[in-house]
């Protein structure tokens, strides 16, 4: 129980890096590989690292300034004719400020634009709930033609950020602010686009996870494999098109299933996951984890602990449930 | 830059007189639609499609065609009746307009219609999507040039600022902003609603050029086009036009932004058009 695929997952999770550097990574080899590729930011490019960018190719690596509307504009008109176009900012801006440009220009449009917005969740702390975007995966998911990733660590992030270069649909890329722990090998991680990642093995219950929420689910399942209890990990990277078949998986073949997200319950991924077990009839207790309201400044390990994004909450949970069985 | 004859004028005022004619014509049978704004802005679309702009009727997707970008969205009638009237649309789908299964939306959309470059219809982000793609004939050093034409209670969208000043700062000088200033929005005359003006003094700002004409006179629009191919920054062309303008009764009328002609009308405008 709890055996770990191959050797996908690291030893330990001792080391950590925002999920916004594994973006800036991406686009610095981007940057060389593909003459395509353009990115435009509003005044936060240092924050979101499309910085990194612009050292390898200045001259297509454009400010909007803080404009986030203009700057979803810009990146429409520059993919129409023909560039691969990135457009970054906070995410609670561009998601939120930008959306009707977002909704028109990109999805209506059909243009193959990439929304990356950074500082999303809680987790991006002390600047607090202005600046902590928690309902942007609702709000892109209920758009047609959006796409969503929610990289869980780094590695994750730069290798969805390599795959968008290429992708010819729009996507909204959700990253973070605050280092999290890398939990992925380099050299035996593959991106798959709409395919939810299994982490651990387990038949009591399954943990569906993204972003921040993943390393701390792993944490929780080998807490309850002291005691006993074998929990499915899953990462569930990308949220739109989510991946059915490995929820129907979980739902037959475990009892329970518990999500966690850094985000309001309603709109993301535990929503998602739940219109799967609805229509497809699966019987399982269920439950969310996420957001049931605006949080509040603090650092984000004090922010995870008041709000229940912690191991021994998603492990209690996890019991209470099977208890209830 | 093509000469401007005597009787290319000509001809270009009777192109506006059709897409006149066509505009009131669809969206009478349509039942809805926005004659007003299409009306105004008939002389500055025909200069555009039938003489200014490099552009191949057979082949819309031409890589170094102008682009043309109707911001003011909903003044869709005026650009599909020229559309159909160089052939890039059957002219018989201007019956379809705003109809189930139809090529012709309530506004314009790319996906639906040949010759459309963007979805618009939602104001202030057809400038901004035209400014990336100014943006981006400059990144690859392309000749073609992008004609954005706004309407004037569009301008109080706060992107067509945002993207203003990103023109002005890159010097976008394949950009080209026509205002179609009929002074008239959806709920009254702008000047009591929120009035935008002075509209050139807030562009000549932006570091923009920035030129008023008369834009029921062709020569004029023509002569304000071909200045702004020597300008070194991005050029607005505020364009003084009646709402309506052509038919006495919906003249200087926000009333007729978005309401079509009933038939009776529309024989009496088709009337004072010269079509009946």
């Amino acid at each position: 129980m709890n055996k770990i695929k191959g050797d996908l997952l690291r030893e330990s999770f001792d080391e950590c890096l925002p999920t916004r550097d594994g973006y800036g990574k991406a686009l610095e080899k981007l940057a060389k590989q593909d003459k395509r590729i353009v990115v435009v930011d509003a005044d936060l490019a240092s924050s979101t690292r499309s910085l990194w960018f612009s050292k390898h190719a200045p001259e297509r690596f454009f400010y909007a300034g803080i404009s986030e509307q203009n700057a979803v504009g810009l990146a429409v008109g520059l993919a129409l004719e023909g560039k691969k176009a990135f457009v970054s900012s906070f995410a609670i801006f561009l998601t939120g400020r930008a959306f009707e440009i977002i909704r028109q220009s990109v999805c209506y449009n059909n243009v193959p634009v990439k929304i990356v917005g950074s500082h999303a969740g809680i987790l991006t702390g002390k600047d607090g709930p202005t600046a902590q975007a928690t309902e942007d995966i609702a709000i892109m998911r209920c758009l047609p033609r959006m796409n969503i990733i929610v990289p869980a660590d780094a590695v994750e992030a730069e290798h969805a950020t390599m795959f968008l270069g290429d992708f010819e649909q729009p996507c909204y890329l959700r990253t973070n602010r605050e280092p999290t722990p890398l939990i992925f090998n380099e050299h035996s991680y593959r991106f798959e686009f709409g395919k939810g990642i299994q982490l651990t093995d387990g038949r009591d219950a399954t943990i569906i996870a993204c972003g921040a929420l993943v390393h701390i689910a792993i944490e929780a399942s080998r807490e309850l494999a002291k005691k006993g209890i074998g929990v499915r990990v899953i990462n569930m990277h990308t949220i739109k098109p989510i991946d059915r078949k490995i929820i129907e998986e979980a739902a037959k073949e475990t009892k329970a299933i518990i999500t966690a997200e850094d985000h309001q319950i309603i709109g993301g991924l535990g929503s998602a996951v739940a219109e799967v077990l609805a229509e497809e009839n699966l019987r399982v207790r269920f439950k969310r984890i996420g957001l049931r309201g605006f949080a509040e400044s603090g650092s984000p390990a004090d922010l995870y602990r008041k709000y229940g994004f912690t191991a021994e909450r998603l492990a209690n949970e996890i019991e209470g449930l099977i208890r209830s069985i | 830059m093509a000469k401007l004859s005597k009787k290319k004028i000509k001809e270009l005022e009777e192109i506006a007189r059709q897409i006149r004619v066509l505009s009131l014509k669809m969206t009478s049978r349509a039942k809805a639609g926005h004659p007003g704004g299409s009306l105004s802005a008939a002389e500055i679309i025909a200069a555009l499609y039938f003489h200014k702009m490099r552009y191949n009727p057979a082949d819309p997707k031409w890589p170094e065609r102008d682009r043309f970008i109707l911001s003011k969205g909903h003044s869709c009638p005026a650009q599909y009746a020229a559309l159909a009237l160089l052939g890039v649309i059957p002219i018989r789908e201007l019956n379809r307009l705003r109809e189930v299964d139809s090529m012709l939306q309530g506004h314009p959309d790319r996906n639906k219609t040949p010759g459309i470059e963007t979805v618009t219809g939602t104001l202030g982000q057809g400038f901004s999507v035209a400014c990336g793609m100014a943006l981006a004939a400059k990144l690859d050093g392309r000749k073609h040039k992008i004609y954005a034409v706004l309407g004037d209670g569009e301008l109080q969208e706060g992107i067509v600022w945002e993207a203003a000043m990103f023109a002005g700062f890159h010097k976008l000088n394949n950009l080209v902003a026509i205002v179609d200033h009929n002074k008239c929005q959806n709920d009254g005359y702008i000047k009591d609603i929120m009035d935008v003006t002075p509209i050139a003094e807030k562009f000549k700002a932006f570091r923009w050029n920035a030129c008023e004409i008369d834009g029921h006179n062709i020569k004029e629009i023509i002569g304000a086009l071909d200045k702004a191919d020597k300008s070194d920054k991005p050029t607005v062309i505020i364009a003084d036009t009646v709402k309506g303008k052509g038919v006495s009764f919906m003249e200087h009328k926000p009333e007729w932004h978005g309401k079509a002609l009933p038939k009776e009308l529309l024989e009496k405008a088709l009337k004072e058009l010269g079509e009946i």
